[in-house]
Parts: C-alpha cells; sequence; structure tokens
C-alpha cells in the first residue's frame, strides 16, 4: 500500500526566510503575555528611571550653591585651583627657574570627624612656571612643572600632559625649568643642571590674548586612598609647597613686583587653605591647594552620568530575559516545536528567524524607553539638584542606541540559553546569572577587590554596559576609575563585543543542538 | 494557562470533607500529612534534576568562595573587611539555583499538568503546599549546609595565608566563634528563606520562567536601584531588599554601620517568605488549578 495520504500543497523546504519570519513575528505578538512582558520592561526602563532617583543641593540654595563646573578653553569641564605668584607678560617672552624641593602636606578624616594632617606628597601635587592667558578660572595656559610622583611634565590647556624628565626633585637633585612664549605658541624645556637643556613639547594656545600673566605656581589635587579594592575610601585636601630660585624673566615682561593670586580658591573641590608665597632674596616659595585639570567624576569629582538614568534597564532586562526564553522554550512545552519543525524543516533557520523577531522587537522598545528615559531623565536629575554631566548629542546617541543593543543582545542570549536548555527557569537564571549578577558585583556593589572586579568587567556579558560610559578617565588626575564610579575597562563597543561574543557562542550552541537533537 | 478544569477534581477539593475520599483518609487520618509529605518527597527525589541543582548549590558555594577568599586580601591591621562575609560569598550565586529548585518544585507540575493529579490525590491543597514547603527547604539545609561547611573550611585555611591573621586582628574562621557561627548559620537559613520564597512566588504565578524572573528581580533589583538613590533612601532600600537584608546575616565586622542587625535582617527575609507562601497559598486555595 502506498502511503498517498493528505500531502501539504505548501513546500516546506522551500519556504523563504521571510515566510519563517513572519510566523516567528505572528507567535510574538499573538501571545498576550509576551506582550505585557515587553511593556513590563518599557515601562520599568521609564519609570525607575524617572521615579525615585537620588537628590542632590546643587541650586537648592542660590546662586551659591550651583554646581557649575568651570569651563576650559575647550568648552570641557574643569579644576583650575592653585596659587600663582606672577608678572605680566606683555608680548614674547621666557620665565626660566630652579626647583630645588616639592614637599606637600595631606589633610585625611582621623576618627571621631576629626582631620588628621601629616606631611605627604599626593602623586599630582604640582609646582613649577605657568603662563596663563588671565587669572579667570578655566583660561588658557601651558606650564612646566615638577610632580610629586610622575617627574618633570609640560601640561596645557588642562587635558595636555607631556613628561619630561623622570625622577622626584630634591636640593641635590634640581630640575631646572623653562617656558618660552612666541605668539601663540609655547615651548617647554627641562634640564637637570641648568645648561643642558631638552626640549619637552611646543603647544598652540588658539586666541592667547598679547597681554598674559606668567609666574611660579603651586597646587596639589584632593587626595585619596584606598583599601580592599575601593570599599573604604578616604581622602582629604592636599598642599603642596615649592621651593623655586634661578627665577629670570627674559622679554617683554613688565616691570613690577610680584603678586601673588589665589585662583579658583573658592570652587576648588579641595577647599584647603588658599596658600600663598614667599620671596626671601630670591628664593620664591610658593603654597597652593587645588589642582589645573579636567574634572573627573566619581571619588575624585562630583556628579553623576546621563547613565544613572537607566538604571531601569535591570528591571527591563529581567523581562526581555523571560519573554526571549518563553519565545524558545514555549515551543517545547507545548509540542509546538514539531509543528514548527515540520512546517520549517531548516531547523537553523527558524532559530535565525526567532532571533531576528525577538532582538529587533527588544531594539524597539529599548531604543523607545532609552531614549525616553535619557531625556527626560537627565532634566528631573537636574531639577532635584544632582549634578549631571554634559554630553556630546553624539554620546548621548550611542548610549541610548548602546543600551536598546544590550537588550536585543540579551534577548537573543536568552532564547539561545532556551534553546539549549529547553527549560523556562533554567534559561531566565542563567541570563541573570552572566549579566545582572556580574554588573551588581562590578558596578553597583563592589564587594571585590579592584583586580577581580575589573576581571568581570572585562570577560563577562557585563562588559557592554560601557556603552553607557560617558566620562573620559585621563592619567593625570588621580581617581579611582572604577565601573562604579562610571569608569570601564572596556571602550564602548569593545565591551558590547564582548556580549556579543557570548551570544553568538549560545547561538551556535543553540543552533547545533537543535539540529542534533530529536525535538 | 488557565485550561478548562475537570469539574470532578473542583467539586472533589470543595466537598472533600463528605466525599467518599474523606473514608479514605480517614482510615490514616493521623497520617495525612506525612503522607503528602512522602508524596512531595518521592517526587521531588525522583527527578534528576533535583541532585544536578542540590549538587549545584554545593558546588558553586563552595567553589565562589574559594575563589573570594583567593581574591582578598588585607594588607594592614584594620583594613576593614569581614572574613566570613568573604568566604560565605558563594550563597549570593548558589541562592540563584536554590530559587530554581524551588521554582521547578511547583511550576512543574502545571507544565506538566501534574498539578491536577496531585490535587486529585490530595484535595487538602494547602497541605500539598505544606509538604512541599517542607520537602524543599529540608534538601536546601541539607545542600545549603554542606556548602556552608565547604566554604568556612576554605575559608579558614585561605584566608590567614591572604593576610587575615590575629596580627591584623583576624581570628582564623571558626564555628566555635559566636559571630562566625551566625554567619554560617545564618547563610543555611537564608538559602531555605529563600527557597521558601521562591516556592510561594511560583505557586502564585505557575510559569516557570516568570516565576524565576521575579524572584531573581527581587533579590537583585533592590540593591541596583538603591545604588541610584541618596544615601537615606537606599538605606531604606536595603532595609526592605530581601537580598540585602537577609545577607545582613553574614556579618561580622562593622556591625553598627549596618542598615539592620543580623537576625532582625534575617526576619524581613522571613517575612518577604512568608508573605510569598501565603500569596502562593491564597492562589492555590482560591484558584483552578
Amino acid at each position: 500500500m502506498t502511503n498517498t495520504g493528505y500531502r501539504s500543497r505548501i513546500q516546506p523546504a522551500r519556504g523563504s526566510f521571510t515566510q519563517t519570519l513572519r510566523a516567528e513575528w505572528v507567535k510574538l505578538r499573538t501571545v498576550r503575555g509576551w506582550v505585557v512582558g515587553l511593556l513590563v520592561a518599557a515601562l520599568a526602563i521609564v519609570a525607575l528611571g524617572l521615579g525615585p532617583s537620588a537628590q542632590g543641593s546643587c541650586g537648592t540654595n542660590g546662586a551659591a550653591s550651583n554646581c557649575a563646573q568651570t569651563l576650559g578653553p575647550g568648552g570641557e569641564a574643569v579644576t583650575d585651583s592653585f596659587y600663582l605668584a606672577h608678572q605680566t607678560l606683555n608680548g614674547d617672552g621666557t620665565i626660566t627657574v630652579r626647583v630645588t624641593s616639592l614637599t606637600g602636606q595631606l589633610s585625611l578624616p582621623g576618627r571621631g570627624g576629626s582631620t588628621q594632617t601629616r606631611s605627604g606628597l599626593a602623586p599630582w601635587a604640582k609646582a613649577g612656571i605657568i603662563i596663563k592667558a588671565g587669572t579667570r578660572p578655566g583660561s588658557a595656559y601651558a606650564a612646566m612643572m615638577v610632580t610629586g610622583g610622575y617627574g618633570a611634565r609640560m601640561q596645557y590647556d588642562y587635558t595636555g600632559d607631556v613628561p619630561g624628565l623622570a625622577g622626584p626633585v630634591s636640593a641635590s637633585s634640581p630640575r631646572w625649568l623653562r617656558l618660552t612664549r612666541s605668539g601663540d605658541t609655547l615651548t617647554g624645556y627641562d634640564s637637570a643642571d641648568g645648561t643642558h637643556w631638552l626640549k619637552v613639547a611646543t603647544v598652540t594656545l588658539a586666541g592667547l590674548p598679547r597681554t598674559v600673566q606668567g609666574g611660579l605656581f603651586a597646587t596639589s589635587p584632593q587626595y585619596s586612598q584606598t583599601s580592599m579594592g575601593e570599599l573604604s575610601v578616604d581622602g582629604g585636601p592636599s598642599q603642596a609647597t615649592g621651593a623655586l630660585d634661578h627665577v629670570s624673566l627674559r622679554g617683554a615682561w613688565q616691570p613690577g613686583a610680584w603678586t601673588g593670586t589665589a585662583i579658583g580658591a573658592a570652587d576648588g573641590p579641595a577647599a584647603g587653605s588658599p596658600g600663598g608665597f614667599t620671596d626671601v632674596d630670591g628664593v620664591f616659595t610658593v603654597t597652593g591647594t587645588g589642582d589645573i585639570a579636567p574634572s573627573v567624576s566619581g571619588a575624585s569629582g562630583i556628579g553623576v552620568t546621563i547613565a544613572q538614568t537607566l538604571i531601569g534597564v535591570f528591571a527591563g532586562l529581567i523581562a526581555v530575559a523571560v519573554v526571549g526564553a518563553m519565545f524558545m522554550t514555549a515551543e517545547y512545552r507545548r509540542g509546538l516545536i514539531r509543528v514548527t519543525l515540520a512546517a520549517t524543516p531548516r531547523r537553523g533557520r527558524v532559530l535565525a528567524a526567532k532571533a531576528v523577531v525577538i532582538a529587533a522587537v527588544t531594539f524597539a522598545v529599548g531604543l523607545a524607553s532609552s531614549a525616553i528615559v535619557v531625556t527626560l531623565g537627565q532634566r528631573v536629575l537636574r531639577s532635584r539638584g544632582v549634578y549631571v554631566w554634559a554630553v556630546t548629542g553624539l554620546a548621548e546617541v550611542r548610549v541610548i542606541v548602546g543600551t536598546a543593543a544590550v537588550l536585543a543582545v540579551a534577548a537573543v542570549i536568552a532564547l539561545s540559553i532556551g534553546a539549549i536548555v529547553r527549560r523556562g527557569a533554567g534559561a531566565v537564571a542563567a541570563v541573570i546569572v552572566v549579566i545582572v549578577l556580574p554588573y551588581l558585583l562590578t558596578v553597583t556593589t563592589p564587594l571585590l577587590p579592584a583586580g577581580p572586579t575589573e576581571w568581570l568587567a572585562r570577560v563577562t556579558p557585563a562588559a557592554a554596559f560601557a556603552v553607557q560610559q560617558t566620562l573620559i578617565a585621563y592619567p593625570q588626575v588621580s581617581n579611582i576609575y572604577t565601573p562604579s564610579a562610571g569608569y570601564y575597562p572596556l571602550a564602548p563597543w569593545a565591551g558590547f563585543a564582548v556580549l556579543c561574543a557570548w551570544a553568538a557562542v549560545a547561538l551556535a550552541l543553540a543552533v547545533w543542538l537543535l539540529h542534533r537533537r530529536d525535538a | 494557562m488557565s485550561v478548562p478544569v475537570p469539574t470532578s477534581v473542583s467539586s472533589v477539593s470543595s466537598v472533600s470533607s463528605v466525599s467518599s475520599i474523606d473514608a479514605r483518609s480517614t482510615a490514616n487520618r493521623t497520617g495525612a500529612p506525612a503522607a503528602a509529605l512522602r508524596a512531595e518527597w518521592t517526587k521531588l527525589r525522583t527527578l534528576p534534576g533535583t541532585w544536578w541543582l542540590l549538587l549545584a548549590v554545593v558546588a558553586l558555594t563552595a567553589a565562589v568562595g574559594v575563589g573570594a577568599d583567593a581574591a582578598a586580601t588585607c594588607q594592614a591591621a584594620g583594613c576593614g573587611q569581614d572574613p566570613a562575609k568573604i568566604a560565605l560569598s558563594g550563597i549570593d550565586l548558589s541562592q540563584t539555583v536554590v530559587a530554581i529548585l524551588a521554582v521547578l518544585a511547583i511550576s512543574g507540575e502545571y507544565s506538566t499538568g501534574m498539578i491536577r493529579t496531585t490535587l486529585t490525590a490530595m484535595p487538602r491543597r494547602l497541605s500539598v503546599l505544606g509538604a512541599k514547603a517542607v520537602a524543599v527547604s529540608a534538601l536546601t539545609l541539607a545542600a545549603g549546609t554542606a556548602g556552608v561547611l565547604a566554604s568556612m573550611l576554605a575559608g579558614a585555611l585561605i584566608l590567614p595565608g591572604r593576610g587575615f591573621t590575629p596580627l591584623h586582628g583576624y581570628p582564623a574562621l571558626s564555628l566555635a566563634s559566636g559571630p562566625d557561627l551566625r554567619a554560617a548559620a545564618g547563610s543555611v537559613l537564608y538559602l531555605a528563606l529563600i527557597a521558601l520564597l521562591a516556592l510561594g512566588v511560583a505557586t502564585a504565578v505557575r510559569d516557570s520562567a516568570v516565576s524565576i524572573g521575579l524572584v531573581l528581580a527581587l533579590l537583585y533589583l533592590f540593591p541596583v536601584i538603591a545604588s541610584a538613590l541618596n544615601p537615606h533612601w537606599s538605606r531604606h532600600l536595603e532595609q526592605i531588599g530581601p537580598m540585602s537584608a537577609g545577607l545582613s546575616i553574614q556579618a561580622t565586622a562593622g556591625l553598627r554601620s549596618l542598615p539592620l542587625a543580623p537576625w532582625p535582617g534575617l526576619g524581613v527575609l522571613a517575612l518577604w517568605a512568608a508573605g510569598a507562601l501565603l500569596a502562593g497559598a491564597a492562589a492555590l486555595r482560591l484558584r483552578d488549578a
């Protein structure tokens, strides 16, 4: 007897990928629970981002409490607070000094709220010579300096930093520094003996006025120390004192006495005594506190980033993981998988269609909700007096699109694990363990020391949250650059690539198992 | 999900006190809870998944603990760390496995339709839930004890080599010391309470994927959200979050700065577990299976 039973007129094997896609899209949109799950994800992202949030004190007590940061020549937020003994340079000229010592004092919080002061030098304590457009904080400058722990440097316009002679300064091993101004070009030199000079760098300060201030400066940033990763951070203001002699001014310097000015004394984060200078027979002692550097967030800085508004993404992520996993496991539970595979015998294609559908839908949901919450959330935070770091439009778009992409790829991982373990509970738990738990351990409550924490932020799928980083880590600013402060070890798209690699492995394994196993 | 229920099942449960089934249960009335317990125990122990999950609880608790011990350092006296918390940090991960175990104990019955057989055989729905709670928490207590003992032993052996010496103010971990014993025994109880919380949620929700998502969201979202709030509110969130409050039982150092003392912290988790079980019991009692 030949089998002449019902034979479908649809040619299953030749069905196009578009048809499979449409079938999977229909499945997704017609299960009410899944649509509700995706709406819950969107709602959680928006509601948690806008609802409960931090409360700040910026602008709540009149203009004095405004957290407006000093802006540098490039429009970036900077710290510009130091003590300057200066004269006026009206044209081109050169200043040369010898630095014979750099000492300092650190203030650390002691027991019972008191402050202990001990002598010591912050690594980025600095003293030397500077030529600056004016005494207004944030104005353009170039400086040659000795530092507490990083040798002689030439720094300019807050973000520029070029190393010179290495090693600490002392009376037996002094450092000679020279700064030459020619138009808007400044050249820094250093020397160990005052005769053999080495050029450190030549920089151009666009728009430098003809009349500038030049002289001797000292400053020392907020000092912080950690123990146990960053579980306990303490620190306080520090102060640096530089001893400088053999001061020589050549060129168009206006004749006059040295004037002492505490630049930006009020708004420095290290609000110690503003410092001062003495001149005893040509031996200058300059004491200052603060920093001349780009501002940072975290332990040594202030404020939050726009990533703060995306706190609800974790709730959204869990909802998306549940939907992603069930999109696959429901097929097994109801036996639907046999119908599905009968209609589309190319099993890899089924999984690919499911991955495309769930990724596209999740991306759309994530994009809409993150766009809303990032745009509105910063306003809410600012209205509550929280200092939110300004970002470029491009970075903001990257954070929004990146977050949506993270959700989409996480959904694909959930789908793949669902196909691998075929159980909803296991798949959802696995996704949460590989994505949310590492995030919790690296960013939210770092329980581990810095080493393992950074390792987690590099290799686990949680590395992808680097797409939310908008801050720049500056080596010339001491700070604790950790994920919990908003600084990830990987570049944004590199972190996202780590997540994608996990998704690719999971999806490949799922396809292989789907082929290999009976449905 | 809401499959039309055979009327026989619902009628059995509603009239069980007068039906003929009651005659059978009268025969061994004293043994009714014991019979329910034996039935649940048989179901649980004959699933191969149960043993793999329990093995995972032991292995993950110990392995993560060893990793954390090896990563920790204490370079000077007063380094402000808590060796018991480090040694027991595997609980952070193994609690997810416990949650899976507890969720599957009930949602597995719903996904296969077994629940209708179960409730036909044992119409007293609350004693079914009670028996499940006893069986799941007993297994969790056993696996948790093994994992925690292994973690404490690893901590006692590894941590002194990482600078946690009496010289730095840290005697070796020992169950003979009161705070260490509290951390160890409390961690085992913590796992059992997580199991009860997950069982309650899964009884109310029924679907395994949604239940596990909900339980893990309850556990992990509180700390994430707390980190975004100002210190006042985040302290409150840490006091009410089941994970952050419950894990305060592991603290042996710096107790004064904790949002919640160890035992009240575990009490908060117990309230969560009780609430979830109540919700689950109410849903099971009032709803068609």
